[in-house]
């Protein structure tokens, strides 16, 4: 018996390391290979072990530093500015629907839940933001569409709302003469944080990672994102090279490492986010699995 | 005692209209964001025109839509977008269970945590990075696949990103490469939830692990399964953007197994700026995908009540 659970968990433990081997071993080659030789890469392709390292790509980009912290600093500002906003107006409109003796409460948690069920798609909403809000190429476009509140968290909110803050204490907060805006932010808030800090660090995410409003909103490579940056030069290498940014001309390299330098530029991409991941790595579980089973 | 009544009918009201005042700002945004698009997609019926704007475009009844189901393009991206939802939803029933069952078999919390950390990393980076990294192993003469893995099975390179034919291999292996962590640990919790006493009763009677899991972890976790395939069916006529437009770098050799409607309405308004086409995908795709959702939440709300979304 013992020795049939000891096999067991062997399996267990080699498969698991298995599939974590398949997850992390992606992001190793891509750091590799970021200080490996460009002529080494051309050789004998991306390796694990590569025959010659160089800093070459990272002293390439360095020229571009300028260009790389203006737009993490971008990245940064629509981060900062739309998940202190979402989560503002999210718990806003979160907490009347929690409240089962607001009229109307049930109409309103309809309205909201209704733009889950019916998207109206990409080109009227494109038409809507640029032709209506003269968003296009403005940090806005960054910030509104699409990203700034999700329907699915403000039900999320609700439910905690309801569910976890009892009503008397809100009455009694009331019959002390607190007016509801005054019990919102002094009662319901601090009770809240948990789920406030599981709503603000997706919203975080969803920002950092955003390049998708960039794509279509933004064509002034001056309001680029980190990501639309990473995105321009996965799809054009070229644009990194053009001088339109910087004056890195070629006379410095006569030849651009172009496959190391793409893969530096991913590392410097996601470092920070992967230095910041085992801080909130349990906010993160906990967010996936109260957001699927009671949404 | 009148008066009284009428004082707190008025500090009633007005605090309700306290209440009323907070949902302002998060209202306002689904207006603008959500119900003014909607309103939007009367363009789908009309010549769009930038100059004329949305209203003053001419109507042009279903002609849009006809000529888009003229095209070879209405049938394809059809094809591939559920042929690879299907996909999906087929793999994501196998993997994510199966890993979620060994994380619980794990003792140790720490490397339980360990492993959680590790599956979920490829979830929590952005599509481009994912791209980044897909390139790494597949670039033309030097990816790792190519220059390192392939040659070990005797086996020539293949330029991936010009051969149409291997990129649902790709894409679905890419797909479940970045979900299957997080559905991992959705699962994971449901097993957790589950009480220990049955598994107890279980080795009280001489039951192994097999039995265990096929007697007991599965049945318990089949509503829970059910409502995430349900959920997942109703959004199959959507897929993922970024995953068939950044991870093929929208290379245009392979559009004919990685054009999605998602991809082609992208394509039709900023490549080419066919308004009245992409307009016209864009709305099949949304009523379409507005039934299935409907339908999947009325089998669902069938089974349990609690795990419908409405």
């Amino acid at each position: 018996m013992k020795t049939k659970n000891s096999i067991w968990q062997w399996f267990v433990h080699i498969v698991l390391l298995i599939l974590s081997a398949f997850c992390l071993l992606p992001f190793i080659l891509l750091f590799i290979t970021s200080f490996t030789d460009e002529q080494s890469i051309l050789r004998h392709g991306y390796s694990f072990f590569p025959r010659a390292f160089s800093m070459a790509a990272y002293q390439y980009l360095w020229h571009d530093i300028d260009r790389i912290l203006h737009a993490y600093g971008i990245t940064i500002a629509i981060t900062v500015i739309g998940t202190a906003t979402g989560l503002i107006i999210t718990a806003l409109l979160a907490y009347p629907l929690s409240r089962k003796d607001m009229p109307f409460s049930r109409f309103w948690s309809f309205v909201v839940f209704f733009t889950m069920l019916l998207n109206s798609g990409l080109v009227p909403q494109y038409l809507v933001y640029t032709q209506l809000f003269d968003m296009k190429n403005t940090l806005l476009a960054l910030i509104v569409p699409g990203l700034l509140m999700n329907a699915f968290y403000v039900m999320m909110m609700r439910t905690f709302f309801a569910s976890s803050i009892p009503f008397p204490v809100i009455e009694s907060a009331n019959i002390d003469g607190a007016g509801e805006f005054r019990t919102f932010v002094q009662i319901v808030l601090p009770l809240s944080m948990p789920i406030l800090a599981t709503v603000g660090l997706f919203q975080t995410i969803h920002y950092w990672n955003d390049w998708f409003n960039g794509m279509i909103y933004i064509t002034d490579s001056k309001l680029f994102s980190l990501q639309n940056l990473l995105n321009r030069i996965l799809l054009d290498f070229d644009f990194l090279t053009s001088s339109n940014f910087s004056g890195n001309s070629g006379d410095i390299f006569a030849d651009v490492p172009k496959e190391t330098v793409r893969m530096a530029m991913a590392v410097i991409g996601i470092v920070p986010i992967l230095i910041a991941y085992p801080f909130f790595q349990r906010y993160f579980v906990k967010g996936l699995t109260i957001g699927a089973i009671k949404g | 005692m009148k008066l009284l009544a009428v004082g707190t009918k008025a500090r009633k009201s007005r605090r309700y209209a306290a209440l009323g005042l907070m949902m302002v700002p998060g209202l306002l945004y689904l207006l603008i964001n959500n119900y003014l698009p909607m309103f939007g997609v009367i363009i789908a019926f009309k010549d769009f025109n930038y100059t004329k704007g949305i209203f003053g475009s001419d109507w042009i009844g279903l002609k849009n839509f006809e000529y888009l189901f003229k095209t070879s393009d209405a049938l394809l991206i059809t094809r591939n977008t559920i042929l690879y939802n299907a996909a999906f939803i087929c793999l994501n029933l196998i993997v994510p269970v199966g890993v979620a069952i060994l994380l619980n078999e794990v003792r140790k919390k720490r490397l339980s945590r360990f492993y959680q950390t590790v599956i979920l990393l490829p979830y929590l980076i952005s599509m481009v990075i994912v791209g980044y990294l897909v390139y790494a192993m597949l670039s033309a003469d030097s990816g790792f696949l190519g220059q390192t893995i392939l040659p070990m099975l005797g086996l020539p390179d293949i330029s991936w990103y010009s051969e149409p034919r291997y990129w649902p291999y790709i894409l679905t292996s890419v797909h479940i490469w970045v979900s299957a962590g997080s559905l991992s640990v959705i699962y994971l919790a449901s097993i957790i939830g589950i009480d220990p006493e049955y598994y107890e009763a279980a080795m009280i009677d001489g039951a192994n692990k097999w039995q265990q899991i096929k007697r007991i972890t599965i049945p318990l976790l089949v509503p829970v399964i059910t409502i995430m395939t349900l959920l997942q069916i109703g959004r199959i006529f959507y897929s993922d953007f970024g995953l068939f437009y950044q991870v093929p770098l929208n290379a245009g050799a392979l559009q004919s197994t990685t054009n999605v409607i998602d991809t082609y309405v992208y394509r039709s308004l900023m490549t080419l700026g066919d308004v009245g086409m992409s307009s016209a995908a864009g709305v099949y795709q949304s009523l379409v995908g507005f039934v299935l959702v409907l339908l999947s939440n009325f089998v669902v709300r069938k089974i349990n009540k609690d795990h419908a979304l409405f």
